[in-house]
């Protein structure tokens, strides 16, 4: 059952005119923070998450369109990690709602949030370095029979379902030019090869909408126009894509809309080519006074909101780390 | 000097009883440390409650041996449970934490004066182990070889033995199915497998437990081959030992445990026996050592030897040496 079948088609509540979905119904709409999308497929409301004092994110509205590529872009230490985080059950907020493809995801397990169709990748590659290529493909499909203590003493019952899961995963390490690889460690991969990986293996899941955090972080220039391609792909295969990324050239080339995120707020969103012109988002990036030069007691308040900031995720980190009920 | 006296004692002490009871606490910790990443530092723990579940339950309880094994068997369950309730959230070293202290807390509590009458205190326990030599199927001892076995040893080592083989199969039967695949993906990263919707924690939980039922197969053996449960040798230093062996064998490979254990039984008595009948022969002079120092500098030879072994084979016996150097996360 490829995505793209139930997810092109099928995209939400009646859309008869056509214009409702995918990425073309994002013209026309008005360029402002927390703007309604004709057919959203990921809402979130008031989501607000704070480290001691500091308040990290504090999204007001956000809408996804479903079937587009919506990039989100921001400043270092914006909250956009924080906010993938959150979204996908890896992290919990303080307050807030949100809700995938109108099930209200607030307090469920990253686990069960990937089994809803929702799936991310992350900021540093994370491939199961001891596992073979297919064997980290494998462990992408979901209801797998022989994941169960029992199930999995009797290969009789798994073997089958096993086979069907291979093909897929062969298919998709094609398409990802992975195949030759299948039998090698993926510790073995080089860095964008296990990006590459990454992608592939979150698709196995069959995800609707499909989160990449960074993918083009530390991926040679040669791989990049085929990581952009495969990203284009998805959407031509019916799925929603939010990205994380720093690289404006990719954002411009890829993206139907752009979400800036600042000090964890939405300052602005709007197409590409709207948002990078807007002065919000120079401020943003570039520092409201990026003309003027810095007096002294500007730059000791600027370091010590730094340091602030990195105490409190360094008390974050040595606490508790990801929930899973 | 003697050699044949030392390769047969060392040939014999391979396949006894100490190397089978470290074989099964190395592959449940195996189970735990090699394939799903879990630093358990108190599997002995779990050798103990079970050793302490059959005792208590035949002397104190009165209970049939079959009910006092499950007891035994239950209580290591339950333990793993327990453990694993606040640990496994949370990352992997407050388990190796939680688990170092409660293997002690068992042993502490077990050996307490307040209850002598239950656990024997620090006496210990005996005469619970007459269950399971009544149900002896072999009459007369047997001699292989250069080998004596009694009747009781012969059916304590074929049990021993078999508990061995059928973990080791359950394992390999296990680690090639996707429930295996699971548990590695947890000791690679957890969050990967986690946001591929696989529920981490009741992976790890499944992971505990059953390394920890291995394990207390384990303390069944080593209380039914001393007919006695000293809470004294349910030390961390058990755990130790069982890590070692697994190590010494090789991380995540089906045999590694078994092999280890067998290899560092057989290098502690051939030491002991290579100095003893050195001594005797003359062959070490008395100024180096006399036979009362043997099991000390026993202690530091194969202390030498593992330290070897280490540097020119870390991956242990049969290991991957290029599995070893793909580094794992950082």
């Amino acid at each position: 059952m490829p995505a793209a079948d139930t997810t092109a088609a099928g995209s939400g509540g009646g859309s008869t005119t056509g214009t409702r979905t995918g990425p073309a119904a994002l013209a026309g709409l008005e360029p402002r923070p927390g703007v309604a999308k004709p057919d959203p497929i990921l809402v979130a409301d008031d989501v607000v998450r704070r480290f001691g004092g500091l308040t990290a994110v504090h999204v007001d509205h956000l809408e996804v369109q479903r079937g587009a590529i919506t990039a989100l872009i921001g400043p270092n230490g914006a909250g956009k990690t924080t906010f993938f985080n959150l979204l996908t059950g890896f992290d919990r907020p303080n307050s807030g709602t949100w809700s995938f493809g109108g099930r209200n995801l607030a307090g469920v397990p990253a686990h069960r949030v990937a089994r809803l169709g929702m799936v991310r990748t992350f900021q540093l590659t994370k491939a199961l370095s001891r596992l073979s290529v297919l064997e980290n493909m494998r462990l992408g499909a979901t209801g797998q029979k022989g994941e169960n203590f029992f199930r999995a003493l009797v290969p009789g019952i798994w073997r089958g379902q096993q086979n069907s899961i291979d093909e897929r995963a062969m298919d998709l390490l094609q398409r990802f030019k992975l195949d030759a690889k299948k039998d090698d460690y993926a510790g073995s991969l080089s860095g964008g090869q296990r990006k590459l990986l990454e992608m592939a293996r979150a698709l196995m899941v069959e995800p609707e909408l499909v989160m990449l955090d960074e993918p083009m972080a530390g991926v040679n220039p040669a791989l990049t126009q085929s990581l952009l391609g495969h990203v284009k792909d998805l959407r031509e295969r019916g799925m929603t894509v939010l990205f994380v990324e720093h690289d404006m050239d990719m954002v411009r080339d890829i993206s139907d809309w752009v979400v800036v995120m600042a000090q964890g707020r939405i300052v602005a969103e709007g197409p590409p080519d709207t948002v990078m012109s807007d002065t919000a988002v120079i401020d943003a990036y570039l520092g409201a006074h990026h003309d003027s030069d810095l007096t002294p007691e500007e730059e000791r308040e600027v370091l010590e909101k730094a340091a602030a900031i990195h105490e409190a995720e360094a008390r974050e980190a040595r606490g508790e780390k990801g929930d899973d009920a | 000097m003697d050699f044949g006296v030392i390769f047969s004692n060392t040939a014999g002490a391979l396949l006894n009883a100490e190397a089978l009871v470290l074989a099964l606490a190395a592959i449940g910790l195996n189970l735990h440390f090699g394939y799903t990443g879990l630093l358990n530092f108190g599997q002995v723990g779990f050798l103990a409650i079970a050793a302490y579940g059959l005792g208590v339950g035949v002397t104190y309880l009165e209970l049939p041996f079959g009910v006092s094994v499950l007891l035994g068997l239950g209580l290591a369950v339950v333990l793993a449970v327990l453990l694993g309730i606040p640990t496994l959230r949370l990352r992997a070293d407050y388990l190796a934490i939680v688990t170092i202290a409660s293997s002690e807390v068992i042993r502490l509590v077990a050996r307490s004066a307040a209850l002598r009458d239950v656990t024997g205190g620090s006496s210990g326990l005996t005469g619970f182990a007459r269950g399971f030599y009544s149900l002896n199927p072999f009459d007369s001892g047997m001699d292989i070889g250069p080998f004596e076995y009694s009747a009781n040893r012969l059916w304590l080592l074929t049990v021993g033995w078999t508990l061995v083989v059928l973990s080791s199969l359950l394992v390999w039967a296990l680690m090639r199915s996707p429930w295996g695949r699971v548990l590695k993906g947890i000791r690679e990263d957890e969050d990967a497998v986690r946001s591929l919707g696989k529920n981490v924690v009741s992976y790890k939980m499944q992971s505990l437990v059953l390394g920890g039922l291995i394990g207390a197969l384990g303390g069944f053996m080593f209380a039914l081959a001393n007919s006695s449960i000293q809470p004294d040798n349910y030390s961390t230093l058990l755990t130790f030992f069982a890590y070692t062996c697994l190590i010494l064998g090789g991380t995540a490979r089906i045999l590694g445990p078994v092999l280890g254990s067998i290899l560092f039984i057989g290098l502690l008595v051939f030491f002991e026996n290579f100095l003893v009948q050195g001594i005797r022969a003359d062959v070490i002079p008395t100024w180096i050592m006399n036979e009362n120092q043997v099991g000390v500098i026993r202690g530091i030879l194969v202390g030498a030897g593992l330290m070897l072994l280490m540097i020119f084979r870390p991956q242990g016996l049969i290991g991957d040496k290029k599995e070893l150097q793909l580094d794992a996360r950082r």
